[in-house]
């Protein structure tokens, strides 16, 4: 009997083990729309969501999409409580450092928002003695460090880009700087429209704006790294792509 | 001679231990990078807290004394106003006032003209009313129940002697009811220490905000976390040691 209970036991942790747990990908828990944002249940919807399930079928993976903070969401990769990031998240040198990426999935220029009519060119000139906002550990602070920290008067950092979005509508900065994309959803907001514009796209600089936004992965994890390559080249060449697009976006995000 | 415990010497040992192990085997290249900036932080931390304290403890007076002694129309707001405060978290408090009012701005086209806008504009200001309000908040309370511990005899004795109210409130009454409170706020003091962290939710960059920003920028998650931890017990301990000495400073018992 007891011997029964034992194989019983023995049968049962290993059928649990051959079963593969679900991949964890990491979106970040706060609303970047349209790309991802949480309904009223709590739900992450978008076409960032859309694409996590598109890939995750195309390359047979099984997917949950796990929301966590922004901020400690690379820790959260290398620590194994997620197991990839599409978060909206550009391939730079600096993560390269910590993490891998898979192929990007698209790719959107930078701009720079400020109130109606304030005539602010995108350009250390134009925005010399002003306050800037941008988003914390993002593409957008480090070229915002690196290009305007000397002429403009504060670099002001958020948590969420939202927050900073905030306080452009209440005068507090100048100006924010942050995905096109992104930024359009704001700027075409009740709150947005009614108070500020685009002042036009950054120039380039792929060393810090890097090369497009890719899936993060722990770094060695070869298997994963492939299987997402694939079911982003998967969805791209069948028209998922295209398809998922269109209901968000007027031309297609992939970028050059 | 007093010999020492060979616990102690044990204790003593395993922390020196972590401590050698703590330099040398985690990583710490980080630092002389972000010096300034930690050296920054700690001065911000530690500004926000004296001064947070010392007007948030100046309000308390009033709002204990009007709760003690006060008429039904002074008494009734001061207590609607510590129950506010200690009824509803800090974080909304500090919500409230920096995006709600921020969101009223836009409406207002004014204020920005105005002379005020450029604290309005800053996150500091707002720290520093939101954590002054919950101090008094609190602290209102505990003024309320020192007040009404100092012995009536002792008031209605000076009062008969001819001595005038704010006199009697000089002399006897609030002395006695800060001696008696004085445990409490300096436990009151540590608390809103750790309360300070909250102000880097908007935009304010404390010694958290800084570690914070390690964090992000380098990926480094434990290191700067325990540095974090080391600089608040290092600043609880000066708040404990300098509450000490004022209990020292002030006689235990009014004769």
């Amino acid at each position: 009997m007891k011997k029964i209970a034992l194989t019983l036991a023995a049968s049962l942790l290993f059928s649990t083990a051959a079963l593969a747990d679900p991949i964890k990908v990491g979106v970040a828990a706060e609303p970047y729309p349209p790309f991802a944002a949480p309904d009223a249940s709590g739900n992450f919807t978008g076409w960032e969501v859309d694409m996590i399930n598109a890939v995750c079928a195309a390359a047979a993976l099984e997917c949950v999409v796990t929301p966590v903070a922004w901020d400690g969401i690379i820790p959260s990769l290398t620590s194994g409580q997620i197991d990839a990031i599409m978060a909206s998240m550009s391939i730079t040198a600096e993560r390269m450092e910590t993490i891998d990426f898979s192929d990007k999935y698209y790719n959107t220029p930078t701009v720079v928002a400020a109130a109606k009519g304030a005539g602010i060119a995108p350009t250390p000139e134009g925005l010399a003695g002003k306050i800037i906002g941008v988003q914390v550990s993002t593409v957008h602070e480090a070229y915002a460090q690196k290009h305007f920290a000397a002429t403009a008067a504060e670099i002001k950092i958020y948590q969420t880009q939202d927050e900073a979005n905030q306080d452009l509508v209440a005068g507090r900065i100048d100006a924010t700087q942050a995905d096109s994309i992104a930024l359009d959803a704001f700027l075409t907001s009740e709150a947005g429209m009614a108070c500020c514009e685009s002042m036009g796209a950054v120039a380039d600089d792929p060393e810090v704006l890097g090369l497009g936004v890719g899936v993060g992965l722990r770094k060695g994890d070869e298997e994963l790294k492939a299987k997402f390559n694939e079911g982003i080249a998967k969805v791209i060449a069948d028209g998922t792509y295209e398809a998922i697009s269109k209901p968000y976006f007027a031309s297609s995000i992939y970028g050059g | 001679m007093s010999r020492v415990a060979p616990h102690r010497i044990i204790l003593g040992g395993i922390a020196l231990a972590i401590v050698v192990w703590c330099v040398f085997a985690l990583r710490w290249d980080w630092l002389p990078k972000y010096l300034p900036l930690i050296g920054q932080g700690i001065w911000r931390t530690v500004w926000i807290l004296a001064v947070t304290t010392a007007l948030g403890f100046l309000l308390s007076i009033p709002l204990g004394l009007a709760q003690a002694a006060g008429p039904w129309y002074l008494a009734a707001p001061a207590r609607v106003f510590c129950s506010v405060i200690r009824g509803t978290p800090l974080l909304l408090q500090l919500w409230l006032l920096y995006f709600g009012l921020g969101s009223l701005f836009p409406q207002f086209p004014w204020i920005r003209e105005s002379d005020l806008w450029p604290y309005l504009r800053q996150a500091w200001p707002y720290a520093v009313v939101a954590l002054t309000l919950s101090f008094a908040g609190y602290e209102g309370e505990v003024m309320r129940g020192a007040f009404r511990s100092v012995p009536r005899g002792q008031l209605e004795a000076a009062r008969a002697m001819g001595m005038p109210r704010f006199t009697i409130l000089r002399r006897i009454w609030l002395p006695q009811a800060i001696q008696r409170a004085l445990p409490t706020l300096g436990g009151e003091t540590v608390l809103q220490l750790k309360a300070t962290p909250l102000v880097a939710t908007i935009t304010v960059v404390d010694i958290y905000a800084v570690a914070s920003r390690v964090r992000q920028d380098t990926f480094i998650v434990y290191e700067p976390l325990l540095l974090l931890a080391v600089v608040y017990m290092i600043i609880t301990g000066v708040i404990v040691l300098a509450f000490r000495q004022l209990e020292r400073r002030l006689p235990s018992r009014v004769a």
